[in-house]
């Protein structure tokens, strides 16, 4: 298509090329690169299943254009960590059984990063507004809050997962 | 507590051996890791070379003519690939009957794939699109010029009864009808002190899994159409070969972790036009719907009305019980006669009901179609029997948990179709319970009214005995000590290919790294059947265990030989095989499947399960076996009612569920806590809304489910019978978790409130029209 242009984005670390018209959304663009963790549930904002880190603040990739995403940190689910050396809170929903289907995880998981950097012991009502955009039909958020809370705790030294 | 006599015996746990190993604890599941890392691919993660992508094209009319549809321009559009209408396949239809079925014949209910002359559905499919890229396929579409002519068409049941009612099922739109009659109704009723009347109404709901629909098809060098798609029913292969013409051998169906289903992925869905398009095309063709196409692309639960009429004595004992159920099944008929037929055979709940008439019907309309979803017909009819026993406790002064004891089905009765359910009934341990963990109650504050409500519930577990299910699992062990197991079942989540691992480690006494399950592939594993009717477990889980047991057996002949002991003196775990009262004298798991294979000992096992098969119920009377057996338990909750504003607020929410036996206790908690989400949404803001069967509510921000600020925690009271029909005694949870909580969420509005509101959900506009009501009826009787 004509209105293409080659945008550098860089995710989870590493600088990757690619050329998207100006109407691509993010979310778009990372699963094209092969970042199929960032799942697609509604791409209208509304289900938070699409969540990536920008520098460190938690957007809806559904609702972000991809050429607005040059010159920031993206991070993903798989960014966070490995099956090997886990994310706290990829340990603590793992353990915790806080994802079934697991298709809303990614999201939860981003959401709850990027409110554990702002708050490092969050109280269960700011765990619940910093999910509220993040729709879950599997779990009813009961283990999903557990799980934030437990790597919560990890992460400020205070605790184990389980 | 008990207030009847319990004279009936127990059965007796089915499985004696409690000291599991890994059985009925929380267990880690083995697709935790992947999926909170984001390497579990899904089926929309699969790209192939050359692939194009897919669109769907549907009428924006409910009910009208295809006059006219061109499809010139489309076509003649850059990286259009092909563009398809029913002229390119005039007689094609899609199988709508009983998924992966094989003992049975199917109804006629088939549905056009594309439509040919009449839209019967607002979304029904016209064209199907398949281009080098979603933007072009998406263009494509806006190029297709569409002519319908409006048909009248009827968009609720009743009317559709009506004579002269616009016909969308030949010849009088009841796709389906049940009866159950027990007794004698009328000296049932004539024996009554007081007998309550009233109407219940269920709405649409959507299943809202977070996963839309996707799939990928390509033709292989054989010549197979291979569809790898999220799906609850890989055995879909057979109705898309039968749509296709082909040999069944040349469809295979292959699943991955699905993300979420619930019903919604029960039918047919994306899969007949995947392997359209790519056998057109001769490339491999991806389809993913959109939220939007997801929400008008499969059907949706049943809305009801529900008349029940009850008989009571005054000391609170049923005599009568006359239920008259009617059910939108919409445009098509899908799986609607057995939904109705769940309704029926539940109708009367978890109680003894000595002389009962049930009559149900599903008719059609030109709304969505209705299918399968969690719960299947018999939560629509607790949602309706559980309020109905408030009412009717009030209505002679009755406590509401008094009045249920004392009709509360025991175990060893019989059920409203005179079957009796072979597993313990713990209804009233469950219910009092529940009861008891609400603790003291929150006080009301000011116009804030709190009440409290109960429901207690019977589901099934396992499908429909008379459609004679099978399931098959394989079992086998390499000669490093690892356990591999293939099965067909398809995993939406709730951690179905996990709990095989954990049945096979438990019984071969091996840790769960060591065992690896291959799942979800219509030609390569075994076929298991269907991931619906609460049946993966029950059904799978009990091929599994087959198969592992008869491989353990083997496995113990050769280390009893080798270490000088009786076969039920050797023990197997952790990896380990000794003998049970002199540990030293053993060896590793691996070393023994090592001396099996020098020996020439069958190392794997195939085996199959067998539901009973049973003949249909009858006719006339509904009396006979329709399920393997049951799930009882309660529902409690505590809610704050702002009577000004009529906005609802749970404030606790106790789950008390006999689940047999708990494979993985934390797997279990899981399906209690999001069945009530499921349930809470039902009850309070879920509605698909359709006008003149055109949908409303097409995404997340107009159908409302309850999100993290909305939900209360969940406690789970999970209690083991250990007498279920399932492996190691246990039943199932998947839909009995979500039964209950709408009609508790009712009963505690009304407690609140003091006043019903009888139409579900139970919204802030009708609380407080039910307010007023209550107000204007105290005021009229005042005056
Ligand atoms: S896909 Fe982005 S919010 Fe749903
Ligand atoms: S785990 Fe399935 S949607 Fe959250």
């Amino acid at each position: 298509m004509s209105n293409e242009r080659r945008i550098t984005l860089e995710i989870n670390g590493a600088a990757e090329t690619t050329s998207v018209p100006a109407h691509r959304t993010l979310l778009e663009a990372l699963r094209g690169l092969g970042h199929v963790d960032v799942k697609c549930g509604c791409e209208k904002g509304d289900c938070g299943a699409c969540a990536v880190l920008l520098d460190g603040v938690a957007v809806d990739s559904c609702l972000t254009l991809a050429w607005q995403a040059e010159g920031h940190a993206i991070t993903t689910l798989a960014g966070l960590g490995t099956p090997e050396r886990m994310h706290p809170l990829q340990q603590a929903f793992a353990d915790l059984g806080a994802a079934q289907c697991g298709y809303c995880t990614p999201g939860m998981i981003i959401a709850a990063e990027s409110l554990l950097r702002r708050v490092p012991d969050p109280s269960e009502d700011e765990i619940r507004v910093a999910l509220s955009g993040n729709l879950c039909r599997c779990t009813g958020y009961t283990k999903i809050f557990d799980a934030v809370a437990a790597a919560a705790a990890v992460m400020s030294g205070k605790g184990d997962a389980r | 507590m008990t207030t009847t006599d319990r004279t009936l015996a127990e059965p007796a746990p089915r499985d004696t051996n409690v000291r599991y190993n890994q059985i009925g604890k929380p267990l880690v599941r083995t697709d935790a890791p992947g999926k909170v890392t984001g390497r579990t691919p899904y089926a929309g993660d699969y790209t192939m070379p050359k692939m194009l992508h897919a669109k769907v094209v549907r009428a924006d009319l409910a009910s009208a003519r295809l006059k006219r549809i061109d499809v010139t321009r489309a076509r003649a559009l850059p990286g259009v690939a092909c563009v398809l209408t029913a002229a390119d396949m005039p007689d094609r239809n899609i199988a709508t009957d009983i998924p992966g079925q094989t003992g049975r014949d199917r109804l006629k209910t088939d549905q056009q794939v594309l439509v040919r002359e009449r839209v019967r559905y607002f979304g029904e499919p016209l064209a199907l699109i398949a281009a080098e890229s979603r933007d072009v396929a998406e263009a494509a579409a806006l190029l297709v010029e569409v002519e319908l002519e409006p048909i009248a068409g009827v968009y609720d049941p009743e009317e559709a009864l009506k004579p002269g009612a616009p016909i969308v099922t030949a010849p009088d739109n009841v796709v389906a009808t049940y009866r159950i009659r027990r007794g004698d109704v009328e000296a049932g009723f004539a024996a009554a002190d007081v007998i309550v009347e009233n109407t219940y109404r269920t709405q649409f709901q959507e299943h809202a899994f977070l996963e839309p629909e996707v799939g990928l098809a390509w033709v292989d060098e054989n010549g197979v159409v291979n569809i790898r798609v999220s799906t609850q029913v890989i055995e879909h292969f057979r109705a898309v070969a039968d749509a296709l013409g082909l040999p069944h051998n040349k469809v295979r169906v292959l699943g991955a972790m699905v993300g979420g289903g619930f019903g919604g992925k029960e039918d047919v869905t994306v899969e007949l036009y995947l392997a359209i398009l790519a056998m057109h095309t001769r490339r491999p063709v991806r389809l993913e719907y959109s939220r939007e196409d997801s929400f008008v692309g499969h059907g949706k639960r049943h809305p009801f009305k529900l008349v029940y009429r009850t008989g009571v004595t005054r000391d609170g004992r049923i005599t009568a019980l006359d239920v008259q159920a009617l059910a939108d099944s919409g445009a098509y008929v899908f799986l609607s006669p057995y939904v109705l037929l769940y309704c029926a055979v539940n109708a009367s709940g978890p109680y003894r009901v000595d002389n009962l008439n049930v009559f149900a019907r599903a008719v059609a309309t030109n709304n969505m179609f209705t299918s399968a979803f969690r719960g299947f017909g018999g939560m629509q009819a607790c949602a309706a029997y559980e309020q109905q026993m408030d009412e009717v406790a009030g209505a002679i002064g009755m406590d509401r948990l008094e009045f249920r004891r004392r009709n509360l089905l025991r175990t060893g009765e019989p059920m409203a179709t005179g079957f009796v359910p072979p597993s313990s009934i713990w209804t009233e341990k469950c219910a009092d319970l529940a009861w008891e963990a609400l603790g003291e109650q929150t006080p009301d504050d000011g116009p804030v009214k709190v009440g409290r409500g109960i429901a207690c519930y019977q589901q099934s577990y396992g499908r429909l005995t008379f459609l004679k299910d099978t399931s098959e699992a394989w079992v086998g062990v390499e000669i490093d000590g690892t356990v591999t197991v293939r099965s067909g079942v398809t995993d939406i989540g709730a951690g179905q290919a996990s709990s095989l691992a954990h049945i096979a480690a438990e019984i071969l006494g091996v840790t769960l790294p060591n065992v690896i399950v291959y799942n979800s592939d219509s030609q390569v594993t075994p076929l298991a059947g269907t991931t619906t009717a609460t049946r993966a477990l029950y059904m799978t889980g009990n091929a599994a265990r087959q198969a592992a047991a008869a491989l353990r057996e083997r496995l113990v002949a050769v280390a009893a030989e080798v270490l000088g002991a009786a076969p039920d003196a050797i023990e197997l775990a952790s990896n380990r095989v000794a003998v049970a009262d002199d540990p030293a004298r053993g060896m590793s798991f691996a070393e023994l499947v090592r001396l099996c294979a020098a020996r020439g000992v069958h190392r794997s096992e195939l085996a199959i399960f067998r539901a009973p098969f049973t003949s249909p119920l009858d006719p006339e009377t509904g009396q006979g076996q329709a399920h393997p057996d049951y799930v009882y338990g309660a529902h409690a909750v505590e809610v704050a009612v702002d009577t000004e504003t009529g906005e609802v607020r749970v404030l606790k929410c106790i789950a008390a569920h006999d689940v047999g036996q708990c494979i993985n206790r934390a797997a279990v908690e899981g399906q209690i806590e999001g069945g009530t989400q499921n349930g809470l949404g039902y009850a309070l803001t879920e509605e698909m809304l359709y006008r003149e069967g055109r949908l409303v509510t097409p995404s997340f921000s107009e159908y409302l489910m309850p999100t993290a600020m909305d939900m209360p925690r969940v406690q789970s009271i999970i209690l083991e019978s250990r007498s279920g029909i399932g492996p190691f005694g246990a039943k199932g949870i998947g839909e009995p978790a979500l039964t209950p909580v709408a009609p508790a969420v009712a009963n505690a509005v009304a407690d609140a409130i003091g006043a019903r509101v009888f139409e579900y959900p139970i919204t802030p506009e009708r609380v407080v029209r039910a307010i007023a009501g209550r107000d204007r009826a105290g005021a009229a009787a005042g005056g």
